[in-house]
């Protein structure tokens, strides 16, 4: 069961997304979440194909970044949206089973195609009460 | 921004004086009101901008300047090769060569007036446009290796458009020194089904009617006349692109400490141009500007094949196009001295003035068309570059308006329904695949583009030619 939260934040030009969770593993779902929501309403996606996603960084915001950008490469090139992740951390290793459907232009309304995560007002930390915090602005 | 950290210069003119680790000013235009608005942000990018190694004179920002990622959108920076210079991903972007392209028509207004709901309704059918569209376009692994090579030269080849094209393409539609085997196979996979296609966001295809003309015999030059009808297309290299920027970001990124790069911000992950991986990248961006050019030219092609049936007496021939996301290699004076300098543009539109030998005979004395993209239901314009430009700005002028607002708040503000509706009242006909897209992309989410070209205008970045209002909006 994912708990926590996402947000989008402003930025003049493109999307920030922000997450706050209990677990690294939840940030980076909801990090999944908050990026199908730049592009539609995650609600309205079903869950109809898997597919598997890894990836490995040098630390934790960098990670993010990538797991993002793994995202974005496999909604481009799958013309998928995503509504399900099942994110595996092995220290900076990001193993995913991510689940969605081929977009539907129609239901899905697509709003905008993310171009890649960057690395402005990038970050990925544990609070005092060992809540994980995330954010990351992505080129719309 | 913090007026007091600057120093103004002039009524339009403002400095970031050099100080610490900056290794030159930085220099932004526009007009108090609109310094005020920007985002202080803009000021820490800029000056970050000044930090990178190797850079020459000022950095520029543009008076549309905004809030990027690394560099400001509305930047300009010039590097040098030989002085420890660096080519900068993030001071290109993922967009690698987005750009304006404008087609002049022999139609005038009152000619489409009675069709203008059959055309836009053709253009949308017939120009893929937004997130799921594929184009019909598919390249084997050596169609798409001689495709980034050969840019929309490669394309009038195969057909899309014809040899005149390219004479009003920016690098005469191909840029040499490209190299796809520095194309990650990600990047050409992702680009497999998005040849021709107009992506989305801030992307569009516009038939649009000129309005005013402030400068006749430069209007003469580029064939614009009150009253008639042009076409804009405004997009850029598409997935190819955006995985190049996201492939050599995160590359140079780890690789600036063995360069002994201290990067003041991750986002302006760049190299020293004279290494290895500042060589891989340039061959890689310029294949992506190749994209670009080529996916510009086909979108051409498909633009002529839709309205031909509709206006059989159309002819469209192509006034300019020019790229606002890129790095060139480009002479310029600099303290008397000529020199062959890297020029990152990011998000600011390259204006060379009257007698630049690159340009061609046709536009020696007019300058170049600085074609500037308004946002949906708002003007756009046509600039032409000039001499003075070179000393201001390394002959850079704005790309747009900037938004004013974010997508989310723009997304609580409007209804995509009633931005249709009201822009229809107004004669405009607009197309896409999503309203909660066109409520993001309402013109009142951007700034005011008029005022934007006034100041780059007074300041004399560019000079004012034509005013474009739009009539039929193709949204991604």
């Amino acid at each position: 069961m994912r708990q926590g939260s996402w947000e989008h934040f402003e930025h003049e030009a493109d999307i920030g997304l922000r997450a706050v969770a209990p677990t690294r593993e939840n940030l980076f779902e909801l990090m999944g979440e908050a990026l199908t929501a730049v592009i539609t309403e995650p609600g309205n996606v079903r869950s109809v194909e898997t597919v598997t996603v890894s990836c490995e960084a040098p630390d934790d915001a960098l990670l993010l970044v990538d797991w993002l950008n793994a995202l974005v490469y496999e909604m481009a090139t799958r013309s998928m949206i995503f509504s399900e992740w099942q994110v595996e951390l092995h220290g900076y290793k990001l193993d995913a089973r991510v689940s969605g459907e081929p977009i539907d232009r129609l239901r899905h309304q697509p709003v905008v195609e993310a171009k890649g995560a960057t690395y402005t007002a990038l970050a990925v930390a544990q609070d005092d009460e060992g809540n994980w915090h995330g954010q990351c602005v992505v080129d719309v | 921004m913090d007026l007091g950290r600057l120093q103004q210069e002039t009524e339009y003119c403002w400095h970031i004086p050099a100080e610490g680790p900056m290794q030159g000013p930085g220099i932004l235009y526009g007009d108090r009101e609109q310094i005020l608005q920007m985002d202080d942000k803009v000021y820490v990018q800029l000056r970050n901008v000044t930090m990178l190694p190797g850079l020459v004179g000022p950095a520029y920002a543009m008076p549309d300047a905004h809030w990027g990622y690394g560099f400001p959108i509305g930047g300009v920076a010039a590097f040098d090769a030989d002085a420890g210079g660096v080519v900068s991903a993030g001071g290109v972007g993922f967009d690698i060569s987005c750009g304006v392209r404008t087609l002049h028509t022999n139609l005038k207004a009152a000619d489409i007036e009675a069709v203008k709901t059959e055309l836009a309704d053709a253009l949308f059918a017939g120009i893929p446009a937004g997130v799921g569209s594929q184009g019909s376009i598919r390249l084997d692994p050596r169609q798409m290796d001689e495709m980034l090579e050969g840019g929309a030269r490669w394309a009038v080849d195969q057909g899309y458009g014809k040899a005149e094209d390219l004479e009003r393409t920016e690098e005469r539609g191909c840029i040499a020194g490209a190299n796809p085997a520095d194309v990650s196979e990600h990047a050409k996979h992702r680009q497999r089904r998005e040849m021709g296609t107009l992506g989305s966001g801030n992307h569009y295809l516009e038939v649009q009617r000129v309005a005013v003309i402030y400068e006749p015999s430069i209007g003469r030059q580029f064939a614009l006349s009150e009253g008639d009808i042009v076409i804009s297309i405004h997009c850029g290299s598409r997935g190819l692109g955006h995985q190049i920027g996201t492939d050599y970001l995160r590359e140079m990124l780890l690789a600036a400490p063995d360069h002994g790069i201290d990067l003041p911000d991750r986002e302006l992950a760049c190299a020293p141009i004279n290494s290895e991986l500042g060589q891989r990248y340039i061959g890689a961006m310029r294949a992506g500007m190749n994209c670009a050019l080529a996916n510009r030219q086909i979108l051409t092609y498909l633009t002529r094949e839709i309205v031909r049936p509709i206006l059989p007496q159309a002819r469209l021939e192509l006034l300019y196009d020019v790229s606002h996301n890129i790095c060139k290699v480009e002479s310029h004076e600099i303290d008397g001295t000529t020199r062959q300098l890297y020029v990152h543009r990011k998000g600011a539109t390259r204006a060379f003035g009257p007698g630049n030998p690159d340009l061609d005979e046709t536009l020696l004395d007019a300058g170049q068309p600085v074609l500037i993209g308004g946002s949906m239901g708002t003007a756009s314009y046509v600039l032409a570059g000039t001499t003075q430009g070179e000393a201001m700005s390394l002959s850079s002028a704005c790309h747009g308006a900037g938004r004013a607002m974010s997508r989310r708040q723009a997304r609580r503000q409007y209804r995509g329904r009633q931005v249709v509706d009201q822009l229809a009242e107004r004669g405009i006909v607009i197309r896409s695949p999503s309203l909660r897209g066109i409520a993001e992309e309402a013109p009142l989410a951007y700034k005011d583009v008029d005022r934007v070209v006034d100041i780059a205008d007074r300041v004399g970045l560019a000079r004012k030619v034509a005013r474009l209002e739009p009539v039929v909006c193709i949204k991604g």
